[in-house]
């Protein structure tokens, strides 16, 4: 029974470790669609920051300024978005899309040139990422029965980037409920006529928000690379931007159902790796790849509606012209 | 502040002096001079494509006049864009409204003008000067309801209560009433004379004399991009104001000739169709006879584009019957166009753009949209692009299209030329019925003409025609009997012998 | 589309040309800075794309899966749907198409089992195609996310099956037993030797012949039939359509049908034409490839055709830099690609008020010289 709890406070543990990289692309993505771009590119733009931070913090053996040039990296590229987008309101869908194939293109290539390991960066060493923040009597409480573990694994012992995820969600909901920028945020993804006529700039107010996606893409690719994993591996990315996109909008465009899509999204990848190879009674065999699916197609039975209804930023997609 | 009776020494709120207006070759607003009392209600009328909006939206900052002056509360003001509009003192309510649907009253109030502070902040402090302005000029709403939760009059108030949290000194509203149900729009006018109370100084755009008379002080008539009249509503009636709008009907001689209506044809019996808020259509009962042409006039926006739909199969009636050909339509059996096409039935729609050609295909090609089944243009699934040009060649042909290039893009002919294409498409179809709205709308005089004699030319055959027009003088001159309609209803069906401009005018106006 | 005041030839000739060259540029650019020469690197790709032994054989290879998903895209662009799930329809094409032959293959004799598998491909992908295109005309759902939902679905379901239900008995990785003998479709340098003319070897297969039928085909369908009339119009104008006696929802769907269904024969390629088993993602990217082929060939099977064959050599001269170069691998590739993507899809028109100029330009200069002279 011990055991049983031991294993699902780890999967619980995975699920944060998991959920982390997702959670930072579903609020970039929510700040971005909510401003009335399509961005399929979250994807790209994670992959290209993973790249920049393992870059960096091998060259320089920092992870900080690692996390700031995937940063920085990551802007680049949303610039490159929103430029063809609101600039010169090209297709939406195509410059997602455009980017994510260069990305993985353009990670390795640089990648060869830069250490010849067949588009890897060089192993990170312990200084080189963000380790784990191990938090003060973690060993010694692991002992106390039910709750020691809990504060042993899955409180204790996670690097700072996730903590950074879970906050980015408060910080994200803050921006949008409480902030004037926010409020114009809102109302230019619904009806951007009305921000017009109030007097309010449609197009700074879009670059800003593709901005804040391109840091907070950033932020996730960093932490795939030198907080979660200890180097770049080419298409590391595995899709997660997808899914990310997918638990947007399974919470439906807002900050904490996205959250908890992609706690739950983490979850069953999770509880996926978990039971790999584990049979169970009754069922055999477990079918971990159709775990894995449920992400993809719970997010399909959303938008057909049959679970509640997916509402998209009213204006979304449609580049800005104004009315004469 | 000041009562109705000193307003009279007041400077006037706006004076619009010489204002001109071009596009390309159309003359919006030429030569326009108004002058609005301060504190005053005041009215402009004019039929669709008068001027009003032009006009309207100089003052709000949308274009820049050609030349004249603008001076508001007797300072010279150039007005350049929304905000100088805006700082003037000038409000505008749109006449669809620009409001975000997901957004609470409150938040859509204070967009654009929240103040220095954290939002909440703003928005406590907003709260309680718009609470004041709300109950100072009787425009009660609920602040945190969702606006899209909220009836249309509701959503027009929280426009009203906008404008004027900015500071609006003049609010303009732009046919405000065409979204109201009767009830709103009495509602509305309460909240005017309330704000006339207050000395907000109202400019009220529309072409329903109706209102005119029930609301303003002061109107001005618009017509052809002109000002053609002002006068005080004390001084005038609604048979004046109609004439002054329509002016005389201009009447293309020689094209009509007597008829010799046959068998009924189309016969419609108490149609009714819902949409949302009142109803699109209500009660509507007429019948149309072969050999006829039965006109149906009114302002548009009074349902005879969608009564036309109704008839083309495109939309499905809620209430009553339509019967072709001895075939009945009902809301337990509709119709689809394929359906209503093979009863003998054509249909040039009013918006040739979206329904009537596509834009992007060659003549040829929007030329045989609704006919591709036809013999004429392939066998079983085929196209032939070449019996498709042929056709096309012999339809320029018979209907002098200019150019006569069945490979030209349609988009590329002018606006006549491509209602000649839709025409001659709908009439080489020789129906029993033909449906036509607005045919000769962005036309020029000579393929005016010409379309005129097509459709007379048809009716001789024996075809019953029914057509919706906001043009009087082409209903007058094409039409055996009239049909006006107005807020969805029909107002009653006159032979030509009776009708004239003036009584189908006021009908149109609404004015029994 | 935005409009253009350039005549047709410069619209459609000149621009995209002038998007490639951008696109090339740029490229160019990354591949200096890490410290190649790129006109070396682009002479290498040229050889190894066309002048190699068997170079061209592969090149057209390559082409051929383009044709089929770039045939796909076009296909729903016409409809003005964006049908992004090619790679997901494709490899529904490739189960389609084992779970025929592994099913048949020791009853019937080979050709019949070839005969009977092609068209269950097409099928596959088609019903693959159809529910995305289902749920955009019934319930509304945006098909760009859909159809990269149901790419990830296919792609784990392929996974499930090939590691377990279809797994070649004894086998360690997921992939089916190999057809029998002869279910297959012969490669072209066998034909061509064996009736004289000599070739070198290259997996190029019957699959090229079919896919430029497949082509006629869908030229056919989109410029010479009534249902390809409609689609077309759709895409411009559904109240258009309504008009005309005809469901929008209603062609949307066979739309979806008739797009997954073309993604569904890629399969034909690499698995009759190479594998002649059913291996995991033999898709590998080339849905994608067929949005930049559909984009740059304009939606026309000709362009298509032309764009396929680009997109061949760049695959394949990929191959040889990689093999030639140590500092460059074939995700070169994928970043000329993306490049393409980005500045003929999204920035299709940023060259526009350049030409524009130009163009004004020299026909004013030509009117003054002609006043002049």
């Amino acid at each position: 029974m011990a055991d049983l709890w031991l294993q699902f406070v780890l999967t619980i543990d995975a699920t944060l470790r998991v959920a982390t990289p997702l959670v930072f692309c579903a609020m970039a993505g929510l700040f971005s669609e909510r401003s009335g771009i399509i961005d399929i590119s979250l994807e790209g733009k994670m992959l290209l920051s993973a790249f920049a931070a393992a870059s960096i913090a091998a060259i320089t053996g920092s992870p900080w300024l690692g996390l700031v040039c995937a940063v920085v990296v990551s802007v680049c590229f949303s610039l490159i978005h929103g430029f063809a987008c609101i600039t010169h309101k090209g297709n939406q869908v195509i410059s997602g899309l455009a980017i994510n194939i260069l990305a993985s293109g353009l990670t390795v290539t640089i990648g060869i040139a830069l250490f010849s390991q067949g588009g890897q960066t060089p192993f990170l060493g312990s200084g080189e990422r963000f380790g784990p923040l191990i938090l003060p009597f973690a060993d010694a409480v692991r002992a106390v029965p039910v709750i020691g573990v809990i504060y042993a694994e899955v409180i204790s012992g996670h690097n700072l980037l996730v903590w950074g995820a879970l906050f980015s969600v408060l910080v994200t909901g803050y921006i949008l409920t409480r902030t004037r920028f926010g409020l114009w945020l809102r109302a230019v993804g619904e009806k951007p006529e009305a921000v017009d006529t109030a007097g309010i700039s449609v197009v700074r107010l879009r670059y800003q928000a593709v901005i804040i996606a391109g840091i907070l893409c950033g932020f996730a690719g960093a932490y795939l690379s030198i907080a979660h994993g200890a180097g770049f591996v080419r298409e590391m990315t595995a899709g997660k931007g997808y899914i990310a996109l997918a638990a947007m909008i399974f919470g439906n465009w807002r900050p904490v159902p996205a959250l908890m899509a992609c706690l739950m999204f983490g979850f069953l990848d999770a509880l996926a790796a978990r039971l790999q190879g584990v049979e169970l009674p009754g069922i055999g065999l477990v079918p971990t790849d159709l775990i894995l699916v449920l992400p993809y197609v719970l997010t399909v039975i959303l938008l057909a509606g049959f679970i509640g209804k997916a509402t998209p930023p009213r204006a979304i997609g449609v580049p800005y012209i104004k009315e004469r | 502040m000041t009562s109705a009776a000193g307003v009279a020494e007041m400077p006037a709120a706006i004076s619009l002096s010489g204002i001109c207006k071009t596009f390309g070759a159309v003359r919006a607003n030429q030569d326009i001079s108004l002058e609005i009392q301060a504190g005053s209600i005041h009215g402009i009328v004019g039929e669709n494509g008068a001027g009003k909006s032009t006009l309207v939206s100089i003052l709000y900052g949308f274009y820049t006049a050609d030349s004249g002056s603008i001076q508001v509360f007797g300072e010279d003001i150039s007005i350049g864009s929304t905000a100088e509009a805006i700082s003037a003192g000038i409000g505008m309510v749109h006449q669809h409204f620009m409001l975000v649907p997901t957004f609470t009253v409150l938040e859509n109030i204070i967009l654009g003008s929240e103040g220095s502070g954290g939002l909440q902040r703003s928005m406590a402090r907003a709260r309680e000067e718009i609470t004041r302005l709300a109950s100072t000029y009787g425009l009660t709403v609920d602040l945190d309801a969702i606006v899209s939760d909220l009836p249309v009059g509701v959503q027009q108030r929280v426009e009203i209560l906008k404008a004027l949290y900015r500071g609006a000194r003049i609010l303009i509203l732009d046919e405000p009433t065409g979204v109201l149900t009767p009830q709103e729009t009495d509602q509305l006018f309460e909240i005017l004379r309330s704000l006339k109370e207050q000395g907000v100084t109202v400019l009220f755009i529309t072409h329903k004399l109706r209102e005119i008379m029930a609301v303003t002080d002061q109107v001005s008539v618009m017509r052809g991009g002109e000002m053609v009249a002002h006068r005080n509503i004390s001084a005038t009636s609604p048979a004046e104001l109609a004439e002054l709008m329509v002016g005389r009907p201009v009447l293309i001689e020689g094209i009509w000739h007597e008829a010799s209506p046959g068998n009924t044809v189309l016969a419609a019996e108490r149609l009714g169709l819902d949409g949302g808020g009142a109803p699109l259509i209500d009660e509507v009962s007429f019948e149309v006879r072969a050999g006829e042409i039965l006109g149906i006039a009114g302002v548009s926006g009074n349902g005879q584009s969608e009564l036309l739909e109704l008839l083309a199969g495109i939309r499905v009636p809620t209430r009553g019957q339509i019967t072709i050909n001895g075939h009945s339509i009902s809301p337990d059996q509709p119709a689809s166009p394929s359906m209503i096409r093979s009863l003998g039935v054509a249909h040039v729609p009013e918006d040739r753009h979206a329904m009537g050609l596509v834009l992007p295909f060659s003549a040829a090609e929007s030329a045989a949209l609704g006919y591709e089944h036809t013999p004429e243009i392939g066998d079983g699934f085929w196209f032939d692009p070449a019996r498709l040009n042929a056709r096309c060649s012999r339809l320029m042909a018979d209907f002098d299209v200019r150019p006569p290039d069945p490979a030209l893009k349609s988009s590329l002919f002018s606006g006549g030329n491509q209602q000649k294409i839709v025409l001659a498409r709908e009439i080489s179809a020789k129906p029993g019925l033909l449906l036509v709205g607005q045919p000769t709308r962005g036309v020029d005089i000579g393929a005016i003409e010409f379309i005129h004699r097509q459709l007379i030319g048809l009716r001789d055959q024996g075809c019953a025609i029914v057509l919706v027009s906001v043009e009087l003088d082409e209903i007058l001159s094409l039409s055996d009997r009239i049909m006006v309609m107005n807020g969805g209803q029909s107002m009653g069906i006159i032979d030509r012998g009776r009708a004239d401009a003036r009584s189908v005018g006021l009908l149109m106006a609404g004015v029994a | 589309m935005m409009r253009t005041s350039l005549p047709a030839w410069m619209d459609i000739g000149l621009l995209p040309l002038i998007n490639i060259l951008a696109a090339f540029v740029v490229a160019g650019v990354i591949i200096a800075m890490i410290g190649e020469n790129p006109f070396v690197a682009l002479m290498v790709m040229l050889k190894g794309a066309f002048v190699y032994k068997g170079a061209l054989g592969y090149t057209l290879f390559y082409a051929t899966n383009f044709i089929f998903t770039g045939l796909a895209v076009a296909v729903a662009f016409h409809a003005m749907l964006f049908n992004i799930g090619g790679e997901g329809q494709a490899a529904m094409g490739g189960l389609g198409l084992g779970l025929v032959a592994l099913a048949l293959d020791p009853v019937l004799p080979a050709f019949l089992v070839v005969l009977l598998a092609i068209p269950m491909a097409a099928v596959f992908g088609a019903i693959w195609g159809l529910i995305p295109g289902w749920l955009q005309a019934r319930r509304g759902s945006h098909i760009v996310i859909t159809t990269i939902m149901f790419n990830f679905i296919a792609a784990s379901v392929m996974v499930w099956l090939l590691a377990g239900m279809l797994m070649a008995p004894g086998q360690m990785s997921p992939e089916t037993r190999s057809f029998a003998d002869g279910v297959g479709l012969a490669q072209m340098h066998v034909i061509f030797n064996a009736i004289g003319i000599p070739m070198a070897r290259s997996p190029l297969n019957l699959s090229f012949v079919i896919a430029l039928g497949a082509s006629f085909a869908v030229w056919v369908l989109i410029w010479r039939t009534r249902l390809g009339y409609i689609i077309r119009a759709t895409g411009h104008s559904e109240r258009a359509v309504i008009y005309a006696g005809h469901s929008p929802q209603r062609i949307i769907m066979i739309t979806m049908a008739i797009s997954g269904a073309l993604a569904g024969l890629m399969a034909l390629n690499e698995i009759l034409g190479v594998q002649q088993r059913v291996i995991l993602n033999f898709t590998s990217g080339y849905g994608f490839t067929g949005i930049a082929v559909a984009l740059m060939g304009r939606n026309h099977p000709v362009g298509i055709i032309l764009a396929s064959l680009l997109f061949g050599a760049l695959y394949q001269g990929g191959a040889e830099l990689d093999f030639e170069f140590q500092t460059i691998t074939r995700e070169m590739v994928l970043m000329i690609q993306g490049l393409i993507i980005l500045f003929s899809g999204a920035l299709a028109y940023m060259f526009n008020p350049v030409l524009e100029k130009l163009y004004h330009l020299v026909v004013f200069a030509r009117q003054e010289a002609r006043g002049d002279g």
